[in-house]
């Protein structure tokens, strides 16, 4: 398996860097941050609000097949330089995480070839750990789903 | 590296995982534990195979079963949440990246 994404979580720091290399020229990879029926279409999120200028702000969602909101997110733009920078927040709503500070960082290595270093800065040590435990505990939980399922269809 | 033997992804499978999670309340045997899918038979064997060549089971002979038992020492390892974390943010990235190569085709 090919891995192309790097993750680095420092021991005791409240933040994490992941790196990525992509096989396109910089300005898509920054067009993909930028606007919104692209960010739509990789984040998997629908975008209620989506003002990208410095001082902007942002809220993306996920609904349902009852209707109900699975997820929905919010953060301001503090700062965006084309095929540079961005540095914004990003909040879950309705969950027990604090906002989160983002630095992404934009590179150009060649032609066809781009990279993407972002820094992800969380409240404190704690937060950024259960932060990190998120896709793992999912990745249980769907297994204990599953088990529920199987033993009612037992019963 | 083979990837066999790779934990998280014998963990990334969701068949796997609920294998995991019924052995974890007890050892079973091979028939018991294909009872509980819907899958063939051979398709679950694969998958005890695959997380005991990762050591997350162990057999043991009893009589003529053989019972699958869950290492939770191993699965300690896998505790180092980490690799979910970032192979969450590879499958979004890798999204990102088709979008726009389909984009830059239009």
């Amino acid at each position: 398996m090919e891995r192309k994404t790097n993750l680095t979580a420092p021991d005791g720091k409240q933040e994490i860097l992941i790196e990525r290399i992509f096989d396109l020229p910089l300005n898509l990879l920054f067009l993909a941050y930028t606007k919104a029926e692209l960010v739509e279409q990789w984040m998997g999120n629908k975008v209620i609000k989506w003002d990208h200028k410095d001082h902007g702000s942002y809220q993306l969602e996920t609904i349902g097949e009852s209707g109900n909101v699975l997820f929905r997110a919010n953060g301001t733009i503090h700062k965006s330089i084309e095929n540079q920078q961005i540095i914004r927040t990003f909040e879950m709503e309705n969950s027990t995480f604090p906002v989160q500070l983002e630095f992404l960082e934009f590179e150009s290595i060649d032609n066809n070839t781009s990279k993407l270093a972002m820094k992800i800065v969380y409240k404190s040590v704690l937060d950024r750990d259960e932060m990190l435990k998120l896709p793992f505990a999912r990745g249980i939980h769907l297994a204990h789903n599953r088990i529920q399922q199987i033993i009612s269809n037992l019963k | 590296m083979n990837l066999r033997r790779d934990v998280f992804q014998a963990i990334a499978n969701p068949t796997r995982r609920t294998i995991l999670l019924l052995l974890a309340a007890q050892s079973m045997t091979a028939g018991s534990i294909a009872s509980h899918f819907d899958t063939a038979r051979p398709t679950v064997s694969k998958h005890l195979q695959i997380l005991t060549e990762c050591e997350l089971l162990k057999q043991e002979q009893q009589g003529r079963e053989i019972y699958y038992h869950f290492n939770a020492q191993k699965m300690r390892e896998v505790a180092d949440f980490l690799e979910p974390f970032r192979q969450m943010w590879e499958e979004k990235f890798n999204k990102l990246e088709q979008i726009m190569l389909n984009y830059k085709s239009k």
